[in-house]
């Protein structure tokens, strides 16, 4: 399992190494025989305690390799040590499925979508390094995400990103963002990799800690599901791909350069130049195109028995969970003076823990090597036997002949476990207090439309395109959606029109206010934008990103956020098949709002029926299903019109969640639509005008103004479980009876068609108008 | 008897299954050719896919040039095989000097991917054949380095020649020279293009089926020889 983001402060710099000259290297004789030698263990993240621990389980000190090793596999980073005994639930809560073939713990869970195929896909976080590099971090965490996917078995065919940044006016986001995007952009559209969707939001908690989480999706026919795992003494554990470098050592963990100079280097004679090395690493999409293409053709062929890729923690990751994953008395012989260098200096602790990208590790039998090699020559792609699977429960590891690593994987692998405190933050009580419902609102109807205006530029509403043209949606010829469409969807087979919709969403408002209901919100949506293109949901993945888990306030918005996403996903009958999580998003005391990120993947029988956002038919009815209220609480309006935020998140009701994309499967199924969205920030207003500018069609509608609050009300809330339809002509009597059927709240607002967006007896505004402001806030601030 | 195009596959490339199924919808079959073989396998025509090759290295097509495909593609397009470059082929065609001037960074140094308009200017090559002059088409642009250039003379006898093959309608996206989207050889076998009409053969995964008309073109050239 690659891991998430460690914290900044323990990120911020490579290390200075110690030399490679083999008579220098710290070897199990010399621990042996130096016992009470200090090392730099707390400068590595290790406390007293975990390094008694490691001591305990060695019998004697480690080896500065093997203090490498304990150290960035029990990072927070690599072990989930704070956060895994809540992340259980995601198991304990599961809903019955038949539909998972692998599920968490491994590279990526494994979905069956039926027809033979398999998909997987996965979140997973690269913020701390995108924001001290943008391009680079970008660019290699969808890299890291891509190579997981890849480590099942699976050809990646679609990738999505969702994205965080601080004010769209401070000049930092003019840095960050755009070296963000373009990050995104070359890898992925290098690698010939579509991007169908995402999500971009801006607040000032986010300005320190930007997010930029990657999610890819993968396809594979069932059989050729590849697991994680070292068997069979006697096989060959190749490493292949991109030479290891210096590059990203630290990146991931724990390096603290000064004292580990003092400490590991000081015995060997530390390196004198003190070359500081970035902490990010750098990405070569085109070696990882080719990696791709070879590791599926040796999928092909038979001849891979184990794979894992090499993401956080590199070597000493893939190898310690590779052992560990090989059962009772699995182990592994490696010979570190066999990777193959870029940078010839580089000792075994520094190879352990580099970083460098666009490398996998295999698990081969003999008999097959030659065919292996063969097909990675084919594909220019290096690779090298750098040890053998044993039968003796140990990781053992050599450095010219001297044994400098000795030790039970499962003790790397299987890190500390630890229950922090966790408190209610002091304000939370005031802040839902805080109710947004004595915030001045509009009250005529030029001030509505003045308000519907401002929301659709409001940089978190406005029109993503800036962003999104920068990324090739169209490679591989599968796209039948993308952004701004609800959900992504691929086609995954041609002939059938079988195909997989995606959707990740979250809202950070809503969290702040209550990251129990939050969580359940960012799930609801995802799980509706699914729904919205007429897919079948069917899985989950979750990148969860916070602040520092030594705060008890964000452990308690952890615990809830977990707590609130597992009851959703029991109740919504979608299991929770991986995730990623990442701490430390903190700048001093302020943390980012608590942020889950949550993706849900569905099934499409028939992609040629998918509905889309775009009004493009006149003469539909315009129907808004789901039940509405006044709520507000941590809401776009809010947001934008008062910079406020306080109050209750809107209410969740996850039934009325799974009726309405019964609805919106069966419709779509039956072709009575002609178009679905689904209602989020900024409520029916702001939907309205989306399905509006996406299919060049107006439309009049009228607001039976029931609600309290009045057209406002309407128009701006942002209840849940809604989206507003277009019914195909002639069709109404059909899909009426099916929402009583089902059980959903079903009215009729309007027709579709004109050259505007009309609320009858209120205002309306004509399409280039809303054109106009929705499309020219990006350009403004980033061109 | 069905014609045979060959789709040429470097390291990086990424749209060569994408020429092979819209080479299929045309009526063709589909042969794939391996930059490090020698070997045409006898095709009717070869299309030059969009991509990456060997990573953009150097500069766009400059390294997939000297690949030793390209040492039988070369001397069979000077003697008449109709070849297609797309974007990277595009690109390539001009490092071999198959086709005259090259492809620089988009004005707006960013990748762009959008829908565009395009307007046939030459509709009497083998790759456009099956459109009327002056015809528009809605195709898939995505590139980083798809402006054209060319010195001004080369430019004068590429109009006169009739070797404009299409031009952007509307303002060019890209800052390509003349608006040119493409280009061809003087007897217009061989034809470079910018954008991709291979992501432009139905309406659920493009914008139409616009592109198709290259593929369909050259199949009718081929079934008539």
């Amino acid at each position: 399992m690659t891991a998430p983001d460690a914290g900044l402060p323990q990120q911020a710099a490579g290390g200075n190494m110690p030399a490679a000259d083999a008579a220098a290297v710290d070897t199990v004789a010399r621990a042996g025989a130096t016992r009470g030698r200090p090392q730099p263990h707390a400068e590595l993240g290790l406390t007293g305690e975990e390094y008694a621990a490691i001591i305990e389980t060695l019998g004697r000190r480690p080896t500065d390799a093997e203090l490498a090793v304990y150290s960035v596999m029990w990072s927070e980073h690599c072990s989930y040590k704070s956060s895994r005994a809540h992340l259980r639930q995601f198991a304990e809560k599961a809903p019955p499925t038949t539909a998972l073939l692998a599920g968490m713990g491994h590279n990526a869970g494994v979905v069956d979508i039926g027809q033979g195929y398999a998909v997987t896909f996965k979140l997973e976080s690269h913020n701390h390094p995108s924001y001290v590099e943008p391009f680079q971090g970008a660019a290699t965490g969808v890299g890291g995400i891509v190579r997981d996917v890849l480590a099942m078995g699976a050809r990646p065919v679609a990738v999505m990103d969702a994205l965080r940044f601080g004010p769209a006016d401070a000049p930092d986001t003019r840095r960050v963002l755009p070296g963000v995007v373009r990050g995104i952009s070359f890898y992925g559209n290098c690698l010939g990799l579509p991007n169908i969707g995402g999500e971009l939001a801006f607040d000032a908690c986010y300005a320190g800690n930007p997010l930029v989480n990657a999610l890819c999706l993968g396809v594979m026919r069932h059989a050729d599901l590849k697991l994680a795992a070292a068997t069979g003494p006697g096989n060959k554990v190749v490493l292949f791909g991109a030479r290891t470098g210096p590059d990203g050592i630290g990146g991931a963990s724990v390096l603290a350069s000064a004292s580990f100079e003092g400490g590991m280097a000081g015995e060997g004679g530390g390196r004198a130049e003190g070359a500081k090395r970035p902490s990010v690493q750098v990405g070569d999409p085109f070696m990882e195109k080719l990696l791709i293409e070879c590791c599926l053709e040796l999928y092909a062929a038979g001849l891979v028995l184990g794979i894992q890729d090499l993401g956080a923690a590199g070597v000493a990751c893939a190898t310690t969970e590779l052992a560990a994953a090989g059962g009772e008395g699995a182990g592994m012989r490696v010979r570190l003076d066999s990777v193959p260098l870029r940078d010839a200096s580089l000792g075994p602790a520094e190879i352990l823990m580099s970083e460098s990208q666009e490398r996998m590790m295999a698990i081969v039998e003999p008999a097959r090597l030659e065919r292996f090699m063969a097909i990675c020559a084919r594909w220019d792609v290096q690779a090298a036997v750098i040890g053998e699977v044993t039968g003796t429960g140990r990781l053992e590891m050599t450095w010219h002949d001297e044994l400098v690593v000795d030790m039970p994987p499962r003790s790397a692998a299987q890190g500390p476990v630890y229950l922090r405190p966790r408190q209610r933050p002091p304000g939370q009580q005031a802040l839902q207090a805080d109710e947004p419902s004595g915030l001045r609102r509009p009250q005529t109807g030029q001030e509505l439309r003045s308000t519907l205006l401002a929301l659709l530029a409001a940089p978190d509403a406005a029109d993503k395109s800036w962003v999104t043209e920068q990324y090739d949606r169209y490679v591989r010829g599968a796209t039948v959606l993308a952004m701004p469409q609800d959900a992504g969807l691929v086609r995954v087979d041609e002939r059938t029109s079988l195909g997989v919709a995606l959707a990740v969403d979250g809202n950070g408002r809503y969290c702040k206010l209550d990251p129990y209901a939050g969580a359940q919100l960012a799930l609801a949506e995802a799980y509706r934008n699914v729904a919205a293109t007429g897919a079948r949901p069917l899985a989950v993945t979750n990148c969860l990103n916070f602040g520092s888990p030594a705060d008890p306030c964000v452990m308690w918005q952890f615990t809830e956020a977990v707590r609130g996403l597992a009851d959703a996903c029991l109740a919504l009958g979608v299991p929770v098949t991986g995730g990623n999580v990442s701490f430390y998003n903190q700048t001093a005391d302020a943390a980012i709002h608590p942020t889950p990120i949550v993706g849900v993947l569905g099934v499409h029988d028939d992609v040629r029926r998918r509905l889309s956002i775009g009004f493009g038919l006149a003469g539909c009815s315009v129907v808004l299903l789901g039940r509405s209220a006044a709520e507000f609480g941590g809401s776009l309006w809010a947001h934008v019109a008062h910079r406020h935020l306080g109050g209750r998140p809107p209410a969740v009701d996850l039934g009325a969640e799974r009726a309405l994309a019964a609805v919106l499967a069966a419709s779509a199924d039956r072709g009575l639509l002609a178009a679905a969205h689904d209602l989020s920030d900024g409520g029916l207003a702001i939907a309205l005008a989306e399905c509006c500018l996406a299919g060049g069609e107006g439309c009049a509608v009228r607001l039976a103004g029931r609600l309290p609050g009045g057209e406002f009300a309407q128009l701006f809330g942002e209840s849940a479980a809604r989206a507003v339809v277009a019914v195909r002509p002639g069709a109404d009597a059909e899909f009426s009876e099916l929402c009583e059927t089902i059980g959903v709240t079903a009215a009729v607002l309007g027709v579709t068609g004109g050259p505007s967006l009309k609320i009858t007896g209120s205002f309306a505004v004509p399409l280039e108008e809303l054109a106009a402001a929705h499309q020219g806030t990006l350009p403004a601030l980033f061109d | 008897m069905t014609a045979r195009v060959g789709i040429v596959t470097f390291p990086g490339s990424l749209d060569d299954q994408d020429a092979a199924r819209a080479v299929r919808r045309a009526g063709a079959a589909a042969v794939p050719l391996w930059h490090a073989e020698r070997d045409l396998r006898g095709v009717d025509a070869v299309v030059l896919p969009g991509g990456f090759s060997y990573g953009d290295y150097l500069r766009c097509g400059a390294i997939a040039r000297f690949a030793p495909v390209m040492a039988e593609l070369v001397p069979a397009a000077r003697a008449g095989l109709p070849v297609l470059g797309i974007c990277n082929g595009f690109q390539i065609l001009c490092e071999a000097h198959l086709l005259p001037g090259a492809l620089t960074r988009n004005s707006g140094l960013r990748f762009i991917s959008r829908e565009v308009r395009v307007r046939i200017q030459n509709a009497s090559t083998p790759w456009t054949r099956d459109y009327a002059p002056g015809q528009e088409l809605t195709l898939v642009l995505k590139s980083g380095e798809g402006a054209y250039v060319a010195d001004g003379p080369t430019l004068s006898a590429l109009e006169n020649a009739g070797q404009v093959l299409a031009r952007y309608a509307g303002t060019s996206p890209n800052g390509s020279a003349d608006r040119i989207a493409g280009v061809c050889s003087e007897n217009g076998t061989i034809a470079g293009l910018m954008p991709h009409p291979e992501y432009a053969i139905d309406r659920l995964t493009g914008p139409g089926d616009d592109g198709l008309g290259f593929f369909t073109s050259a199949v009718r050239v081929l079934a008539a020889a």
